[in-house]
């Protein structure tokens, strides 16, 4: 069987942590933006429409980049979190999750979105009528029928933070322990001589990740979608 | 004596809707032919729908007033509405479509009122299943259970037997009678067919057009089916 050494068990340890972590802060500002996509029109929804795909079409080098200059320590969002929350990005495994989340952010929107805009309002109005404020028809009736959408998003999302490398390594760069995932893992093993064998065993792990998210997606999403129809 | 008073006008692109009736509790049957306005009216009833100009009040509350910049929000109106295709959540039990209600309006439970409705509806047997799991008869009845257990000043019934085949009909209408005569809630009954409303309803308000073309007992009914006939 694969035998792990403790550099690659701390690089898949790492990775986890940073996809999860990514998806689990983006899923409420992707949730609230999928929520104004699908429902609002307002002044800038195409800026915002695109602004949210940014990622899917740059090269990850340039987000990450744009990440640098202003996450980094000297950047203005960076200096203001670091100056009046203490929270730095730059070198550190949380900068790792914040390019993660943004990379993932587009394809966790899309899945949500056209949950939401697949919803019947009717049952809304009818929610509504039996005394249901906004908050609490979102909260009962469109949050629970748009959780297909939630779900795929999220896994979506989490692989692709799970395999980001670009602008991660731009922001971040590759510090084994702190912000070497299992991409710059491999990455970085194949640039040295002798390094194969390692390469392909993180090669293996990713491929089982990966795998074990989409069986875990397909799972949920069936029984979510049973809960539906009343099996 | 429960009473709805009614006077709005709306214009929605080529239609307009310009309605004035009121009524004193027990079953009032608005008919007319299909795009006569019936639903826009339940709607605006409801609040969801907002009149261009007009009032409506029930009993002693104004639900909405033009003149005073009163618009009371649909979930704080206290109107049942079961419509014609039953809206039931797809996603919860019947029971929990059955209790929602009364959560969302923060009401203590009350086991003995679910039980005589569950019972006067006859749903007892379905309450674990899932609305995707029932005949449309069944969806329907389960419907009227959900808006009475909100505990409803008014309840809005649109079409409520038009999704349903004729024996499906056959078999709801004594719950209809059976809610008229023991649910003692006032009741706006849309429909556009005569037959049904006779069997149901105690005051009759004709809709035709956007305009109220004449309102009474069930007279009315006979009168503007004759009129159909001729």
């Amino acid at each position: 069987m694969l035998d792990l050494s403790p550099d690659e068990w701390i690089a898949i340890r790492l990775s986890l942590k940073i996809a999860l972590v990514a998806t689990v802060v983006a899923l409420p500002f992707g949730i609230a933006v999928a929520w104004l996509l699908a429902r609002k029109n307002f002044w800038g929804k195409a800026l915002l429409d695109g602004l949210v795909h940014m990622p899917l079409v740059l090269p990850p080098v340039v987000t990450g980049y744009l990440l640098l200059i202003s996450f980094g320590r000297r950047g203005p969002i960076g200096a203001f979190l670091a100056d009046h929350f203490g929270i730095v990005f730059s070198f550190r495994w949380t900068g790792a999750a914040l390019s993660c989340g943004v990379m993932g952010f587009p394809l966790l929107v899309r899945p949500i979105r056209l949950a939401i805009e697949a919803i019947d309002r009717k049952l809304e109005d009818a929610a509504a009528t039996l005394g249901a404020d906004r908050l609490w028809i979102f909260l009962t009736v469109t949050l629970p029928l748009a959780m297909p959408g939630l779900i795929a998003g999220m896994v979506l999302c989490f692989a692709k933070a799970l395999g980001e490398f670009g602008a991660t390594i731009t922001f971040v760069s590759n510090i084994p322990g702190e912000t070497q995932t299992i991409s710059a893992a491999i990455y970085t093993l194949t640039q040295v001589p002798g390094g194969d064998a390692a390469a392909g065993r993180l090669v293996l792990v990713a491929i089982a990740i990966s795998l074990a998210a989409l069986v875990a997606a397909e799972w949920l999403a069936r029984r979510a979608g049973t809960r539906f129809h009343g099996e | 004596m429960s009473m709805l008073a009614v006077d709005v006008e709306k214009r929605l692109g080529d239609f307009s809707l310009a309605a004035r009736f009121e009524t004193a509790g027990g079953v009032t049957a608005l008919f007319g032919a299909s795009g006569a306005g019936k639903t826009t009216l339940v709607n605006m009833i409801a609040g969801l729908l907002p009149p261009d100009r007009g009032c409506i009040r029930l009993d002693d509350t104004v639900l909405f007033d033009s003149a005073a910049r009163i618009d009371v929000p649909a979930h704080r109106r206290r109107i049942g509405y079961v419509f014609q295709e039953g809206r039931l959540f797809p996603h919860l039990s019947v029971a929990a479509n059955l209790d929602y209600g009364r959560r969302m309006r923060g009401l203590a439970r009350d086991g003995a009122e679910t039980a005589r409705i569950v019972n006067l509806l006859d749903i007892g047997h379905l309450l674990d299943r899932r609305p995707g799991k029932l005949s449309g008869g069944e969806r329907q009845r389960v419907a009227f259970g959900r808006a009475l257990l909100m505990r409803p000043r008014l309840l809005l019934l649109d079409e409520p037997l038009a999704s349903l085949d004729a024996a499906r009909k056959r078999e709801i209408l004594p719950y209809l009678q059976k809610l008229r005569d023991e649910a003692h809630v006032p009741m706006v009954y849309v429909s556009h067919h005569a037959g049904e409303l006779k069997r149901i309803a105690t005051a009759v308000v004709l809709l035709d057009a956007g305009r109220v073309a004449a309102t009474g007992g069930l007279e009315v009914l006979d009168a503007a089916t004759a009129e159909l006939m001729a």
